[in-house]
């Protein structure tokens, strides 16, 4: 019943829709498009802005004007797009939009890609004057190293509130006040830096201007590290990096651009390009160990994957009684900030522990917040690793050194942390990490070689997956969630007793790290998310190596250094511990008793 | 949170609230009238433990709501909590007078909206629907009808005896 096609005319063409959720929907199956601010394909309808506004005329010749994103298509009317009286609506709306924000642009972060400023300029807004304007100023709020709010640029369009509850189920964001008053903001007004937020940088994502945008402070500090002579600057950058930053100079979403990056950085001035890619197959045999040593030696079951920074606070903050399930592996991130310290000063001349400055570019916001953990500190007070960027601030570092990135000839990584296998590319879409692991569980288990390494049922940015895998005899269960909405309804069924299975990978961000808020901003197309894990199982696909534990420098720093998974020296390098941080008025009564 | 704001707050009558209405989200509203009614205000660690055990909600909905309803107070209200009707009808019959009157007894500033002593809070209500008794006053759940600012001046005086002040 469903999906039976019915019909209906959109400017004069019949076009037919069958199980659309809303009439925007349909339009933009079409080939047409009508302007939206609050309207974001992955969240509920809001029609807040009132931007996608159109005509629609019924058979008996009634017409009325409707949100597109919120009407429910129906067979046989006519829909107009763009009648004088629809114009007129979308102009006013903009005015009064315009008249109450903070018209700094050239300034503003999101300066160029902003769609209030887009809509302004098509629609040729020239006088917001005559109404209200606004008068004082918000302070601006930068508590959080991971994100800015700026209310004086907020248009109330409520997709930052939707995306923190319908992907997170946290609702750190909220709108407080009634009427020309309303604000939205963390609870009693209070900032996000001090509040219970994650840091996924979601809010970021789906924020059409610059009210909530990336913190980028650190950009100028990398800039300085890199031009100061005495310092050696030393990057690694995440799996999800490479298949988005292409979209910020033209190149097709999921085009992999490890080797342009690699040269890119070198370029801006970089002394040494690893990648985190390597580290994730080294996450890969500290985490397949530990699993099998937990599900062999009765250990705490489920192991949680640690790798995503936003799960980790999630757990710190809501649920530290489940903090023992989490595995003591640091995150990729955490393990390459570690070897690097440690490794390149004997490695490389040149480089001692004083001069070196460890910068990564991660797809996240909330590594930010994990390279500043008080357990990646090292004994002279500083952080393992100095700073951390993510694609978008690459990508505007890349402009900055005028570099054409789209001709840019590709370059190889240095060594000895630069070689990756497909098991550690595929860590940036949701069921990578199970994957990975699986593929190495799987053959020092059974001591077999694995054929068929691609298990087809973790793939997918599917929100949750169960895979049931048998290791020669050994049956294990394997649940992989993304969005910390399902990580909760996981973290019930443990308390319940109801899990049935020895694996949870928890990636907070819908779909997985290509997906993260510090990609280039895609949330008015569903789609990109998955070309950009197209880009990494081609990745996989095409590389020399598929097992994390195949991957020749791992062999070499197992040989050379760490000896074997889990030894003493991997635990006091690759693995962490995690702290309670629930506050006191979030304990119920009765706990703990 | 500091100490003093742990000792003032008992989270037992929080949750004894939330348990009487199931914990359930759809009596959020019902629950903050519950604990306003036990500290005169919604303390924000009530806020923020009510969204923390109810589901589908967190401390920042909660802060939403409470700040949506003008029946919900962030600040303290007095043990006497009077409401002057400015609807329509007490308005035109002289609300502005008993208002003036109630500012100056209780010698409130600008802004202020309970007094020094914590006695008396003051708040204008748009209508109490006793157009009838124009115009209206309320103190905590008395009806004073008729009002004039010397009635309300003797009726505060009253209180004030009775509070043992002068």
């Amino acid at each position: 019943m469903t999906d039976e096609k019915k019909t209906l005319i959109i400017e004069g063409k019949e076009v037919e829709f069958s199980n659309e959720p809303n009439l925007l929907e349909v339009i933009r199956k079409a080939g047409m498009n009508v302007p939206t601010l609050c309207y974001r394909p992955d969240l509920t309808s809001f029609g807040a802005c009132r931007m996608c506004v159109v005509e629609v005329e019924y058979p008996n010749g009634r017409k009325m004007i409707n949100s597109s994103c919120t009407m429910p298509p129906e067979a046989g009317i006519k829909v107009h797009l763009n009648t004088d009286k629809v114009r007129k609506i979308r102009k006013m709306v903009l005015e009064l939009l315009l008249a109450n924000h903070d018209r700094e642009c050239t300034t503003c972060d999101k300066s160029g890609s902003c769609e209030l400023q887009r809509y302004a300029e098509e629609y040729g807004i020239k006088h917001v004057k005559q109404y209200a304007q606004r008068e004082v100023m918000t302070k601006i709020d930068d508590s959080s190293c991971a994100l800015i709010r700026d209310n004086n640029k907020c248009i109330l369009c409520g997709a930052c509130v939707r995306a923190c509850d319908e992907h997170q189920g946290l609702q750190v964001l909220g709108f407080a006040n009634r009427g020309s008053k309303t604000v939205v903001e963390p609870m009693a007004g209070r900032p996000l830096g001090s509040s219970e937020c994650i840091n996924c940088g979601q809010c970021a994502a789906v924020c059409p201007t610059g009210a909530l945008t990336i913190n980028s402070t650190q950009v100028d500090e990398v800039w300085k590290a890199i031009t100061n002579p005495e310092k050696k600057v030393v990057a690694q950058f995440a799996p999800s990096v490479r298949v988005a930053i292409g979209e910020m100079f033209g190149l097709k979403p999921g085009e992999n651009s490890t080797k342009k990056i690699n040269a890119a950085l070198r370029r801006i001035g970089f002394d040494l390009v690893f990648d985190t890619n390597f580290s994730a197959d080294l996450t890969i045999m500290e985490e397949a160990h530990e699993f099998i040593d937990r599900l062999q030696n009765g250990g705490k079951l489920p192991l949680f994957t640690s790798c995503c920074p936003g799960w980790v606070r999630f757990l710190e903050t809501q649920h530290p009684d489940m903090l023992d399930h989490l595995s003591s592996c640091k995150s990729p991130q955490g393990m390459l900030g570690a070897i690097i310290r440690e490794y390149v000063p004997q490695s490389h001349e040149g480089f001692t522990s004083e001069n070196l400055v460890s910068v990564s570019i991660m797809p996240c916001t909330a590594k930010k917040y994990e390279a500043k953990r008080e357990q990646f500190k090292m004994a002279d007070g500083r952080q393992e690793i100095d700073y951390v960027l993510t694609t978008q601030e690459l990508g505007r570092m890349i402009k900055e050194a005028g570099i054409d990135f789209k001709t840019l000839e590709g370059e190889e990584p240095d060594s000895p942390f630069g070689k990756y296998t497909g098991a550690g590319t595929i860590f940036g879409v949701s069921g990578g990490v199970a994957e990975a692991a699986a593929r190495t569980a799987y053959e020092v288990v059974t001591g077999e070689t694995l054929q068929n390494v691609v298990i087809d049922d973790m793939r997918g940015t599917k929100r949750v997956k169960t895979v049931e895998l048998d290791l020669k005899g050994t049956k294990i269960k394997v649940k992989i969630v993304n969005t910390l909405r399902e990580a909760e309804k996981c973290m019930r069924e443990i308390k319940e007793g109801k899990a049935d299975y020895q694996l949870l990978e928890v990636m907070a961000c819908p779909g997985g790290c290509i997906n993260g808020g510090g990609q280039p901003q895609s949330c008015n197309d569903s789609n990109i998310k998955e070309l950009r894990a197209e880009g990494l199982y081609t990745d996989d696909a095409t590389g020399e190596w598929r097992k994390s534990h195949e991957n020749p420098e791992i062999k070499e720093l197992y040989a050379n250094h760490l000896e074997k998974p889990n030894s003493h020296k991997a635990h006091e390098l690759l693995h962490t511990t995690y702290v309670n941080k629930r506050t006191n008025c979030y304990i119920s009564v009765g706990e703990n008793k | 949170m500091t100490e003093t704001t742990q000792e003032r707050i008992d989270f037992k009558v929080i949750d004894d609230i939330l348990k009487s209405f199931e914990y359930k989200k759809s009596y959020l509203i019902a629950m903050l009238q519950k604990v306003q009614e036990v500290y005169r205000y919604l303390p924000e660690e009530a806020m923020t433990y009510i969204g923390e055990h109810i589901d589908g909600l967190s401390p920042a909905t909660v802060y939403g709501v409470a700040t949506f309803y003008a029946q919900f107070s962030l600040e303290p209200k007095g043990k006497y909590e009077i409401r002057v009707c400015d609807g329509t009808a007490c308005h035109v019959r002289g609300s502005m007078p008993v208002l003036n009157a109630i500012k100056n007894k209780l010698k409130l500033k600008e802004g202020q909206k309970t007094c020094d002593n914590g006695l008396f809070s003051l708040e204008i209500v748009s209508c109490l629907g006793a157009c009838g008794l124009a115009p209206v006053c309320m103190i905590n759940d008395k009806v004073y009808p008729q009002m004039t600012s010397d009635a309300i001046s003797v009726i505060l005086d009253t209180l004030m005896k009775e509070e043992g002040i002068a």
